[in-house]
């Protein structure tokens, strides 16, 4: 991109300015903005060809490339542990991790509603940048559009994600087998509560911070043992419920979990109490679960404790023949209940 | 987390089956009935079904406040929100109510109606508040629990001045609902009662002495932890075998005798007893539902609207709420359980709530009915 003749053109306004519907409109404003704003922040020799689209280099040979993409539509943008732009990050370099993929680019896109702070935009795109960076992946094209005011919620943030899966590789969510072991690699619900907590004004003795955070690189430790990954899935939004029966109707199989396995933080469980939640439907950003064999369990369990994203990782259940394809909990108290796909949004309780 | 943690331990859990087990006579079967829906809901979902003897068998009472709420109510306020342009303020779970003509609060909200979800009866007050030129309807439902906060809000109306702001009110009341069940012809036979925890530390544990009384069964008033409810059950064992028919506080950490004086007296204030209110199962039940008084009729949306004229609508066909909520069927022996009927696309009450027997049977229990290999 030609850099605009910073003499002739009146400086954006970072700190007190907002987002109007020129910078959309294709015109010098929109080239400002993309300019100061976006590719400052994301610089990498792909965005500098300054083009309609990156052309980028072939992976490795034999080789296959993955693709994925994820909106981002979070309220509030900002929370502890993360906003809209880490999040937009994670999450797509997350869809590819989990096809055992390494993750190389991003696209970003963002709609903006007419009216929004500079300043709020800029510190989402450092993050964006930052994580970006700390992941080892480049945004290398991108696109703005502003809509009217009222008719956006601050920000929206769409990435597709581009990365390469070597080998044979290839988890899958129909490959579970009766018998095989269930992983988590950590506690469940942080993301969640951490919105809702914020939403609806709890205060805890500590902060309930989102686990948002990229796992390629967990997944290439656990990659690395040779142990035979069958599924690999990040239990985002419906929580880890959710995916555990997207994957049992996927494989056509069933699941018995133990309760007294699945690890939770204390204030997250306190917080789904006062809001009648159940931790189980929380979305989580930085957890993933994987279905091995079960007798390479204990040496993938064991290697995904030496990474700092899973130091708590457990292995949580079984998989079982289940014509039925039901979810099962051993509970804490003894019982024994399903544990269901998650049924419209939860709502809390009223007595 | 303190107050949680020591009544979900597993080891004490399993010493109290234990005793239950000891407790529980081979010879005989001992039915009792969990009446709220809180305790429907924690029997089912930390899976006390399971490890119970098989002869105590729990019985889900009509303890929820959605499912007992006739259809011709959730009309009236489907009504006020498409008819009377109101905006119509409902807690989350009366929205996918079941209604005339397939409809819901949730498809009214859909067809333009002004709907808004609100998670506490405040929350209501402040929106008449923050739109004074629109009217705001709160459509009040529940027992003695949420009873409270509805009389309060109507004051704070009072006290504010507000014009714009009416309720709805669906307040129903525990004793007789209890009553009906003992004196139904041809219901089931119960032994005992699992009396409320939140309905009870309003109104106490006295006035629950009559019913066990008049009927001669054991009441035990429990919390809705998993100890709370086991230790409970495992009381009113005790109660049956040694023929007692008392009133017994297991949730003494927060139920007292007398109740909540402060919220009686705020309730008795605004409210006053109905002539006679109609359950979906249990029928037309006198002095079974509150109104609000004269004195504060400016907020009674049923004065406000006068044309507004409940009309009593039947069930679906096919569906078993009714014999449900009165006891005397299980969700899995409704033919529609889990086939038309589901949490997805409910067609009667107790698939909505998460309180309701066939809500929890569903999403908790229903593996049980399909055989398994482990």
């Amino acid at each position: 991109m030609n850099k605009i003749k910073s003499v002739y053109v009146r400086p954006l306004d970072i700190k007190h300015g907002r987002v109007d519907m020129s910078h959309g409109s294709g015109g010098r404003a929109s080239a400002q903005l993309t300019e100061v704003v976006f590719a400052a922040a994301f610089d990498n020799e792909y965005l500098q060809q300054g083009n309609d689209g990156a052309v980028l280099p072939l992976p490795p040979a034999n080789s296959r490339l993955v693709m994925s993409t994820d909106a981002h539509v979070v309220s509030p943008l900002f929370f502890p542990g993360g906003d809209i732009g880490s999040l937009s990050v994670h999450g797509t370099v997350n869809d590819l991790a989990m096809m055992g993929a390494h993750p190389l680019w991003l696209s970003a896109s963002f709609i903006l509603e007419e009216g929004f702070a500079l300043y709020d935009l800029q510190r989402i795109v450092s993050s964006m940048a930052q994580v970006a960076k700390a992941a080892g992946v480049a945004i290398v094209t991108g696109d703005t559009k502003v809509v009217e005011r009222g008719k956006g919620d601050g920000v929206y943030i769409s990435t597709t994600g581009v990365g390469y899966v070597q080998g044979s590789t290839s988890p899958s969510g129909d490959r579970a087998r009766a018998g095989d072991a269930i992983l988590l690699s950590g506690t469940i619900g942080d993301h969640g509560m951490a919105i809702m907590s914020q939403r609806e004004g709890l205060q805890f003795e500590s902060a309930i911070e989102s686990d948002s955070a990229a796992l390629h690189e967990l997944v290439a430790v656990m990659l690395a043992t040779g142990a035979d990954i069958h599924v690999l899935r990040d239990p985002t939004r419906g929580g880890l419920a959710t995916t555990l029966n997207e994957i049992a109707r996927q494989s056509g199989v069933g699941m018995v979990l133990n309760e007294n396995n699945i690890p939770v933080h204390r204030q997250v469980v306190a917080a789904c109490e006062f809001l009648g939640l159940d931790p189980l439907y929380v979305a989580n950003e930085g957890k993933l679960i994987a279905i091995c064999a079960e007798a390479d369990a204990a040496k993938l369990l064991d290697a995904m404790r030496t990474h700092p994203l899973a130091l708590t990782a457990a292995v949580i259940g079984t998989v079982i023949a289940d014509d039925a394809c039901f979810v099962q909990m051993k509970t804490k108290l003894g019982g024994r209940r399903m544990v269901d796909w998650l049924n419209g949004d939860q709502l809390p309780r009223i007595c | 987390m303190k107050y949680v943690d020591e009544f979900r331990d597993g080891a004490l859990a399993q010493n109290l089956t234990d005793s239950i087990a000891l407790q529980a006579q081979q010879s005989r079967t001992y039915r009792l009935m969990e009446f709220c829906g809180g305790h429907t809901h924690a029997l089912s979902r930390y899976g006390l079904l399971g490890i119970l003897p098989a002869n105590v068998q729990m019985i889900h009472g009509p303890g929820c406040p959605v499912c007992v709420l006739p259809i011709g109510r959730v009309d009236l306020a489907i009504r006020l929100a498409m008819e009377k342009d109101v905006i119509l303020c409902s807690y989350g779970d009366c929205l996918r109510v079941p209604a005339s003509d397939q409809m819901s609060l949730l498809k009214a909200k859909a067809r333009g109606g002004d709907v808004r979800m609100v998670y506490s009866a405040l929350d209501a007050l402040k929106i008449a508040m923050n739109n004074p030129a629109r009217q705001v309807v709160f459509f009040a439902i529940g027992f003695e629990t949420t009873t409270p906060p509805t009389a309060s809000i109507i004051r704070q109306a009072r006290a504010n001045g507000l014009t714009n702001f009416s309720v709805l009110c669906n307040h129903v009341l525990t004793l007789p609902a209890m009553e009906a069940i003992l004196t139904q012809p041809g219901g089931v036979p119960l032994q005992g009662l699992v009396g409320p925890a939140h309905v009870s530390t309003v109104i106490g544990s006295q006035p629950y002495q009559y019913i066990a009384k008049r009927f001669n069964k054991p009441i035990v008033i429990s919390g809705f932890e998993p100890l709370d409810l086991l230790q409970g059950i495992l009381m009113l064992l005790r109660q049956v075998n040694e023929n007692r028919a008392e009133v017994e506080n297991e949730f003494t950490r927060a139920v007292t005798l007398a109740g909540n004086r402060k919220a009686q007296a705020l309730v008795d204030e605004v409210f006053e007893v109905r002539d006679s209110f109609e359950w979906r199962g249990l029928g037309s039940l006198p002095f079974s539902g509150l109104k609000i008084r004269v004195a504060f009729a400016e907020f009674d949306a049923e004065l406000r609207y006068p044309d507004l004229i409940y009309t009593n609508v039947p069930d679906h066909k096919a569906c078993e709420c009714g014999a449900i909520l009165r006891g005397e069927k299980r969700p899995q022996d409704c033919k529609i359980f889990g086939t038309i009927c589901t949490p997805d696309n409910p067609i009667g009450s107790c698939m909505v709530s998460s309180e309701g027997a066939c809500a929890a049977h569903y999403t908790y229990g229903r593996f049980s009915e399909v055989k398994w290999a482990l």
